[in-house]
């Protein structure tokens, strides 16, 4: 017997908090921080959650460690490893523990002090025998190959990463709390420095801290809470590899694996879809995922995103909050596009709104293209 | 006879100036990275048998670094025998490495152990 989750649970409150410099506060501090403001918006608090959805990358317990901050005892906790796609998969599980009745709050958090504590990337994984010798630089140097590869049987330029930086910056830009504004021209992205051929410093994402939550309940009490509950449409995840040498194919990531089985859940297509959070860690990324999740043909996410496609104004709205590339990335960044999605669908998007935004999907990557995870989310009149 | 330290008997190969790598008895179907098993079938016959060295590279990057040191080459390198490793090519700039390009595997010593690199044929 097929069970089916679509709209049966709904995300009701979500923030962010200590967007780029949070000097001072540890992970924990600003994951706490982003919770207690988020249940607080629905009159909550840590004692009503009893499901802990978290991780930190510094901490391979930080289950245990962020509900003995909150000083709860949770019912079911859950502290994923697949990098930046573990949120999608936490909007998943917690669905799934919610419609079972196991539990009837559901806190999804985040908090990363990357960028004020030591200034780059942390990684809580082991060294690889295979590739360490070789000293790529990593991540970048995957994202590198996998771009390198698309140019090579696509077509794909230099200049088409460069549309996705500028792209982003120009959403940044309508967004307050993004930590860069600056403006961003192809030229700009053209000229910086290479880091891994054909990767540029401004094809890779930000160095920052933050933090964020969000919290769900079952469907039949999201109005009791909130009068603009975000439902959960469809929800799923895949993965194809760890490290990038094992990845079948450079050019077509899990996400077609995960889109399609998220879509079927929610009975959606692309076309439908208002919002695109798609997880931009590097320039490459959003191609990849535009062409995955069926928002136009293999190989055309070039073409797709020329001309200021995924702009302000252009044929599709991605990563409106100006993505990992120009708002926000502290180490792990799959939960913003999730409390991105949910400001665009409760029309909370100030400058940025997409008007009469209905569907956004957010979705996670983890690892080197490792982890996919795809969320559909949609307002009450897409039930 | 059956691998059961895939890494150590790997390492232990190249030390010999040997690239060996594995394949199922039953199969046929060659495996890198080392393992105990085949992937998907679980399959325990694997033995291990000279590779020719032969391959192509299916991507390329160059790790960029503040001179004077140099940037160098990394690379994904399809064998001939259908499995692919990361390695790098050298023997030409490591911008000079392209897609598609046919390669020979070469062993070298870089900090006291041996490693696989390859160069253009």
């Amino acid at each position: 017997m097929e069970f089916n989750l679509r709209g049966r649970t709904a995300l009701v409150a979500g923030t962010t908090y200590g967007i780029g410099e949070a000097p001072g506060m540890s992970s924990l501090d600003l994951a706490a921080r982003a919770s207690v403001d988020a249940l607080a918006q629905v009159g909550l608090s840590p004692g009503d959650v009893d499901g802990l959805f978290v991780c930190t990358p510094d901490d391979m317990l930080s289950g245990l460690t962020f509900a003995e901050y909150l000083g709860i005892h949770p019912t079911f906790t859950d502290n994923n490893r697949s990098g930046g796609s573990a949120f999608e998969i936490y909007a998943h599980t917690a669905a799934m523990a919610l419609v079972t009745g196991q539990i009837d709050v559901a806190l999804i958090a985040y908090g990363s002090n990357q960028r004020s504590a030591s200034g780059k990337l942390v990684q809580s994984s082991r060294p690889s025998p295979w590739e360490t010798p070789y000293k790529p630089m990593n991540p970048v140097s995957s994202y590198a190959l996998a771009a390198a590869r698309h140019m090579h049987q696509y077509g794909t330029t230099r200049r088409d990463l460069a549309e996705v930086a500028v792209a982003a910056r120009k959403w940044a830009q309508l967004n307050p709390e993004a930590f860069v504004h600056t403006p961003l021209s192809i030229d700009d992205v053209l000229g910086a420095r290479l880091v891994s051929d054909p990767l540029s410093v401004r094809d890779c994402c930000l160095v920052t801290d933050g933090a964020a939550a969000v919290v769900m309940v079952r469907a039949e009490r999201a109005r009791d809470l909130t009068d603009k509950p975000v439902y959960l449409l469809g929800a799923a995840s895949a993965t194809s590899h760890r490290e990038i040498a094992n990845m079948p194919d450079l050019t077509v990531t899990a996400a077609k694996e995960s889109g399609r089985r998220a879509y079927a859940m929610a009975g959606v297509s692309a076309s439908e879809i208002d919002v695109a959070m798609l997880y931009d860690a590097f320039t490459i990324n959003t191609i990849l995922f535009l062409e995955d999740l069926g928002f136009c043909p293999k190989g055309e996410g070039g073409r797709f995103v020329s001309d200021g496609g995924i702009a302000p104004g252009g044929r599709l709205a991605v990563n409106t909050n100006g993505g990992g590339l120009s708002c926000v990335h502290p180490g792990m960044y799959g939960l913003f596009l999730i409390e991105e999605s949910l400001r665009q669908l409760t029309g909370r998007a100030g400058e940025r709104q997409v008007p009469g935004a209905r569907l956004a999907v957010a979705h996670g990557n983890g690892g080197v293209l490792s982890s996919q995870a795809t969320v559909i989310l949609g307002t009450e009149e897409t039930l | 006879m059956e691998s059961v330290c895939p890494e150590v008997d790997y390492q232990k190969f190249l030390a010999e100036g040997r690239l060996m790598i594995q394949r199922s008895r039953s199969s046929g179907r060659h495996v890198f990275y080392p393992r105990v098993a085949e992937p998907v079938t679980g399959a325990r016959d694997l033995e291990w048998v000279e590779a020719c060295g032969r391959g192509t590279v299916y991507s390329t990057t160059v790790v960029r670094q503040k001179a004077p040191t140099p940037s160098y080459n990394v690379a994904l390198i399809d064998l001939d025998e259908g499995v692919r490793m990361i390695s790098c090519v050298e023997g030409v700039e490591p911008d000079a490495v392209r897609i598609g390009m046919p390669v020979q595997a070469k062993i070298v010593y870089r900090d006291d152990a041996p490693l696989v690199v390859f160069e253009p044929v």
